[in-house]
């Protein structure tokens, strides 16, 4: 699309008889692109500075996590080990001290993931349910509550956070799983309604009125039509909940305790625990352990990770 | 259920539509209890002396005097209104230039997008962890670049109580330009190869272009990245408890710890819940221009 600027700074440079043979060569096509531009080193130099900075800490997190620690004393951080060894990473999930528990990550992980998929279900379950109510059958009121939700998304948590609380804990369930996995619901609601809302508002409503005609009610359309539908946008709301509830951390620090604790919150206690010599390389194993999950879910997902955070976007 | 002949005065008025309306019951909790009853809870007991336990014994505004003749407080908003005001220039310079350098039709495009988009799946607690460790001083960035010579060399800024919250700015930039970029991208991609035609037949170099056409044509897009930046950067909370827990002493305090440490671990709820509602202020400030801007005129889709 620069193709013309590209060549005015070049003709700028050159003699003033390549301004007249580009007058004389009037109209032409596409000028054939050079792959080695000073525009195209410079457009993919910058990127591929830009593209190492960001994977700087990845390559530090995995090579320190490698180490033995006589070496990371020694070397300095960006140096590959000399030394493989697997032990921090065995340490860290099995043995790395939190406190007086020692048993390492392995158990923030369990909790992670009987935190993780209930919530994620339950929430989806919930807000599809709900979006396709306000896309389909809407009733007097409901844009109202929908706009106080969505208005919602953007109070700070520390604003509704002790509510909850004493909420969760009218209900008996405040410290236990179940309370946690209410919040996340809670929490989630706004993106998720708004997402599947939207999804349902597009599909055509022909179906859906053929489908009452043919007398379906309320739960018969949103499971034999919409359902079998909208299979990408349930994908797209899968992986912004897994990701998203995975890498909570002030909910599993307010709403559990410590035997519950996610990993987010277990791995922050064990690296930044005050006691004992200080293990970076077990640290980082840990480090790793926890962003697995959520990076797995980004580099399988592509696109659709894309699409969900556009559409997470809007909560904010 | 609905379907019924229009107007007014039916008898089962309530039972109307009763599906959708039991569907909606979980979002009007939501919305009613959770977000608009807890967000008045909290306002109205920051009028209070709760302590341990809430209690309605009002003081007026004796809490928000307390919280603004508190240092750590000031700390805070002082530490939060740099991080802001910087996150906020960088990520939106960086991501519209990292944007425009890929919309050049260039190869390899997903890949660079992966790569700048990933450190965006991570938690704030990996992310700060790691750069904890990248910017350790006696292992981190500083000692290597002084065993490679410059013994004096001084890049310290989670230990300097000076510059600390720079080094939380660092890792938050890593974290997130990489959703700038994405959507600034999509903004892009939204302008008409038109423009491009026409502003290349006027002869205008591109960086004008860029500057005086194409900007002003994704004004919707700066301001909703803006928001999003901007409702992200008061919550700023997990960052800071995972790089430095506020320290050295109080020196990378923010709004959001405070209000955390004074409900669960100073138990002087009253306090937090003025710092909180200082946070809901903050946002509303950002919130309803925006709001009223894109939805104040005519009622568009939300």
């Amino acid at each position: 699309m620069s193709d013309i600027v590209a060549f005015n700074s070049v003709a700028d440079e050159a003699a003033p008889q390549a301004q007249t043979d580009r007058v004389i060569a009037g109209p032409r096509g596409r000028k054939p692109r050079r792959a080695l531009s000073g525009r195209n080193i410079m457009i993919y130099g910058t990127l591929v500075v830009v593209a190492l900075y960001y994977l700087l800490p990845l390559y530090v997190m995995v090579i320190t996590s490698l180490k033995g620690m006589p070496e990371i004393r020694l070397g300095n951080i960006f140096a590959p080990p000399v030394e493989i060894t697997f032990e921090p990473w065995v340490k860290a999930w099995a043995s790395a001290c939190t406190g007086l528990n020692c048993d390492g990550l392995s158990r923030g992980f369990w909790n992670s993931v009987r935190i993780t998929v209930p919530s994620t279900l339950v929430s989806i379950a919930i807000a599809s349910v709900n979006g396709y109510a306000l896309a389909n059958w809407r009733f007097k009121g409901a844009e109202l509550f929908f706009t106080i939700l969505i208005v919602g998304a953007f109070i700070p948590y520390q604003v509704m956070i002790y509510p909850i609380v004493i909420v969760l804990r009218e209900m008996g369930v405040y410290g236990t799983l179940t309370g946690l996995i209410l919040v996340h619901t809670i929490f989630g609601m706004p993106i998720l309604t708004l997402l599947f809302r939207n999804y349902f508002a597009g599909l055509p409503e022909e179906l859906f009125k053929a489908a009452r005609v043919d007398g379906a009610g309320f739960w018969t359309i949103y499971f034999k039509i919409m359902l079998p539908m909208s299979l990408p946008i349930f994908v797209v709301a899968m992986i912004l909940q897994v990701t998203g509830i995975w890498n909570d951390f002030l909910f599993g620090v307010v709403f559990t305790r410590p035997e519950y604790y996610p990993m987010t919150v277990q791995l922050n206690n064990i690296v930044n625990s005050v006691q004992g010599v200080k293990e970076y390389n077990v640290n980082m194993a840990a480090t790793i352990l926890t962003g697995a999950v959520p990076l797995f879910v980004y580099f399988v997902s592509g696109r659709l990770f894309v699409r969900g955070i556009a559409a997470g976007a809007v909560k904010g | 259920m609905a379907g019924h002949t229009q107007g007014s005065g039916r008898p089962n008025q309530w039972l109307r539509n009763l599906n959708a309306k039991i569907a909606s019951v979980p979002m009007i909790l939501t919305a009613v209890v959770i977000f608009l009853g807890g967000t008045i809870w909290t306002v109205v007991y920051s009028f209070t002396n709760s302590k341990l336990l809430p209690r309605l014994s009002f003081v007026g505004l004796d809490q928000y005097e307390r919280l603004w003749d508190a240092p750590r407080w000031l700390v805070s908003v002082q530490n939060l209104a740099i991080y802001g005001i910087f996150s906020l220039i960088f990520s939106l310079v960086i991501g519209f230039v990292l944007a425009a350098l890929m919309d050049q039709k260039i190869r390899f495009e997903n890949t660079f997008r992966t790569i700048m988009l990933y450190p965006f799946a991570l938690s704030f607690i990996v992310t700060g962890l790691v750069w904890q460790w990248m910017l350790n001083p006696e292992f981190g960035i500083q000692s290597v670049v002084r065993s490679l010579g410059w013994e004096t060399f001084t890049f310290d800024p989670l230990y300097n109580a000076d510059i600390v919250i720079y080094g939380i700015l660092i890792a938050a930039l890593w974290q997130g330009t990489g959703l700038v970029m994405c959507l600034m991208l999509a903004g892009l991609r939204g302008i008409d190869e038109d423009i491009w035609k026409a502003a290349r037949v006027d002869g205008i170099p591109m960086w004008k272009t860029y500057i005086f056409v194409v900007i002003p044509m994704m004004r919707g897009v700066f301001i909703t990245t803006l928001v999003i930046i901007a409702s992200g950067i008061v919550k700023v909370y997990d960052l800071v408890v995972a790089q430095t827990s506020g320290g050295p002493g109080i020196a990378s305090e923010v709004p959001a710890k405070y209000v955390y440490d004074y409900m669960f671990q100073a138990q002087n709820l009253g306090q937090g819940f003025a710092a909180s509602t200082m946070m809901l202020i903050t946002v509303a400030i950002i919130i309803v221009p925006w709001a009223y801007l894109e939805f104040g005129g005519g009622r568009k889709r939300v």
